[in-house]
């Protein structure tokens, strides 16, 4: 069993995003090993990018600190080569397509596999570009994580059957942040999704409180959450170690409610 | 492999939410393309509305005073709002009514295709909103009014270096927040599949009445033709129809800003590598970590990191050639055709002057070369008189 598998062993899934190097590379690491610590169940680490087209302005400015601190794709591998010495839960990069293009897809591939990366999230790399990508991720055992929208619909079925590791499902249209409510009918989307596939289902994008959560988990697999804890990193900064931990903490113990 | 491609170029790399969109563009742009009611619609449109067919303009002191290639201008300035972006946005704001839409939305740098979008938008009755950095919005204030006058909502884009860039993706953001009701009205051959085929499409009526025109004057084709390429529509328009005829050199003048050597230029073609950003495959500025670079031209419609994937194709085929210019030869160019001819280019055309200054000599006179002058210069008065060290603000 993929350590990505055995993620959703463990009741539902909380999963943490945070942006790779904000507010710098020593407190990301710290970070990670601390939200393992609290509870989660894998870790989202986004991979800084200057165009981040898929987020909304709490994870834009994330990107943005985190580039102006020196983070480079180089920096990051080295940081989560070295934090797999204390983190176990397995870790997924959300990145754009550009930076995995510019270092080489082999070479970005293959980093990955010696760092400990264990699957791949491309918000610009839907279904009928994955053959980009798709080999070489193969090659190094890295799973392509496929997104599944509000819009996908008729597009569910050939998305889900090539999923690896395991499917992100979109709660809202737009971008990522944090939502009041979160409107889609996620129950009937991840419904149709597990008749195409067995992989475990995650729902994010909006999710702040544990209510959210457990109302997502309880119709999926497990939560993502990245923006309300990149707010509490952009709040708390070099000292963002224990508000996050303690976030992670509740979320999960939020999650462990869920029967079933 | 997806589809759209150009050589290894284009695709559609946008997000799942999109996906749908974006197939919707193409299967309704593939119907209405060989709909003889909407072709004519639109061929009325550009007749009775946008001023079509623009002038081809034998620019005779030009042609004497540089002793060389007789040269004409495509007059794309004329046209209605100024520029050749009308011409792709009353093909897909029509597209965007049939397909039954109540919105539009759009990207601006200078303000040209946001003009052009609002204009039509008013024409056609939709809803338009424009995304334009906020850098931008406050050099063209004047134009943020204007597309405010035409009853479009201007948001001035604060993210990153608040200029194209950012609008464009200010713009694919909005986009996923709101489908459904909503057409993106990409201003260039730029973006994911269907766009820069549309936007080549809609634009190649340049290079179509270029031909028709030449052919009535000269009784033959042109020996070069010149434009200058941001994304690089209107280039791809008046390209387009002598891509086939191998006689016809086609060139395209990048923003080479401050110089090709400093790091405050737009040069994609001379320092730009491949990449995956704003939908496509393609060539962009960027560090080695794909990170993409700010960028700078004189020129707000020049100032873009990337270029159309069909550029990228013909700049590696060598179909077509590819020069960078400098601001300075920009300005100086500006300001030689308005005394040479009394035309006032735009600063992103000018760019296209410069280079025909340098080239046209070298031709012999028995040569023709054709300028696509893709937008009147007005808008750049103020920015032009700053840049000589004249306080006029708009």
């Amino acid at each position: 069993m993929s350590r990505i598998a055995k993620a959703f062993q463990n009741g539902k899934a909380f999963i943490p995003f945070v942006t790779g190097g904000d507010p710098d590379l020593e407190t990301s690491e710290k970070l990670l090993a601390a939200m393992q610590e609290a509870g989660a169940d894998m870790i989202e680490i986004g991979v800084p990018f200057s165009d981040p087209i898929a987020e909304g302005a709490v994870i834009q400015e994330a990107n943005e600190r985190a580039l102006a601190a020196g983070c480079t794709t180089d920096k990051l591998f080295d940081m989560v080569a070295h934090a797999r010495e204390k983190v176990s839960i397995p870790l997924v990069f959300l990145t754009y397509a550009n930076p995995i293009y510019a270092y080489g897809k082999r070479r970005f591939m293959e980093r990955c596999k010696q760092a400990g990366i264990d699957g791949i999230i491309v918000p610009d790399l839907p279904y009928e570009e994955r053959d980009e990508m798709a080999a070489d991720c193969e090659a190094f055992g890295i799973d392509m994580i496929p997104i599944i929208t509000p819009t996908s619909k008729e597009r569910i079925t050939m998305i889900a059957k090539e999923a690896a590791g395991f499917i992100y499902c979109v709660s809202s249209l737009g971008v990522t942040g944090v939502r009041k409510e979160i409107q889609t009918d996620v129950r009937n989307m991840v419904a149709y999704v597990r008749k195409a596939s067995n992989a475990p289902v995650a729902v994010g994008f909006g999710i702040s409180t544990p209510e959210q959560a457990v109302s997502m988990a309880s119709v999926s697999d497990g939560a993502i959450v990245g923006s309300a804890i990149v707010k509490l990193i952009a709040q708390h900064g070099r000292q963002s170690i224990e508000p996050v931990a303690a976030y992670v903490g509740m979320m999960k113990e939020g999650l462990k409610e869920i029967k079933n | 492999m997806s589809k759209g491609r150009y050589g290894q170029y284009g695709g559609q790399y946008i997000p799942e939410t999109l996906m749908n969109a974006v197939q919707e563009v193409e299967e309704a742009y593939g119907h209405y393309k060989n709909d003889p009611e909407f072709m004519g619609e639109l061929d009325y449109l550009y007749r009775n509305y946008a001023g079509r067919p623009s002038m081809l303009y034998y620019a005779e002191k030009m042609t004497k005073d540089l002793g060389g290639a007789k040269i004409y201008l495509k007059r794309e300035d004329l046209n209605h709002t100024g520029s050749h972006k009308i011409n792709n946005v009353l093909g897909q704001v029509l597209l965007a009514k049939k397909m039954g839409k109540t919105r539009v939305i759009a990207e601006t740098g200078a303000g040209q295709h946001g003009v052009a979008t609002a204009t039509a938008a008013a024409l056609m009755g939709l809803e338009c909103e424009i995304f334009m950095g906020k850098e931008d919005t406050d050099r063209q204030a004047l134009n943020v009014y204007r597309m405010e006058l035409l009853g479009a909502k201007v948001h001035a884009v604060t993210s990153g270096t608040m200029t194209l860039k950012d609008a464009v993706n200010e713009a694919m953001r909005e986009w996923t927040r709101r489908v459904d009701d909503t057409l993106y009205v990409l201003g260039s051959v730029m973006g994911p599949h269907p766009f820069p085929m549309i936007v080549r499409d809609f634009q190649k009526i340049i290079s179509r009445e270029i031909r028709q025109q030449l052919m009535e004057r000269e009784g033959r084709l042109p020996d070069a033709v010149v434009a200058c390429v941001g994304g690089g529509s209107n280039a791809m328009g008046a390209f387009y129809e002598f891509i086939g005829e191998k006689s016809v050199r086609l060139i395209g003048c990048e923003a080479a800003g401050l110089g090709v050597d400093n790091p405050k230029n737009a040069a994609t073609i001379a320092n730009g590598s491949e990449g995956i950003f704003h939908g496509m495959k393609s060539l962009f500025c960027q560090d080695e970590y794909g990170q993409i670079a700010p960028v700078y031209s004189i020129s707000a419609g020049l100032d873009y990191p990337g270029i159309g994937p069909e550029h990228a194709m013909l700049h590696d085929t060598g179909r077509a050639e590819y020069v960078a210019i400098t601001d300075e030869e920009a300005v100086a160019a500006f300001e030689y055709l308005s005394r040479a001819e009394g035309i006032i280019p735009a600063i992103e055309s000018a760019h296209a002057v410069a280079y025909a200054r340098k080239l046209a000599p070298q031709m012999p006179s028995e040569q023709i070369m054709v300028i696509n002058i893709s937008g009147r210069g007005d808008k750049d008065v103020a920015a032009i008189a700053r840049y000589r060290g004249v306080q006029i603000y708009e």
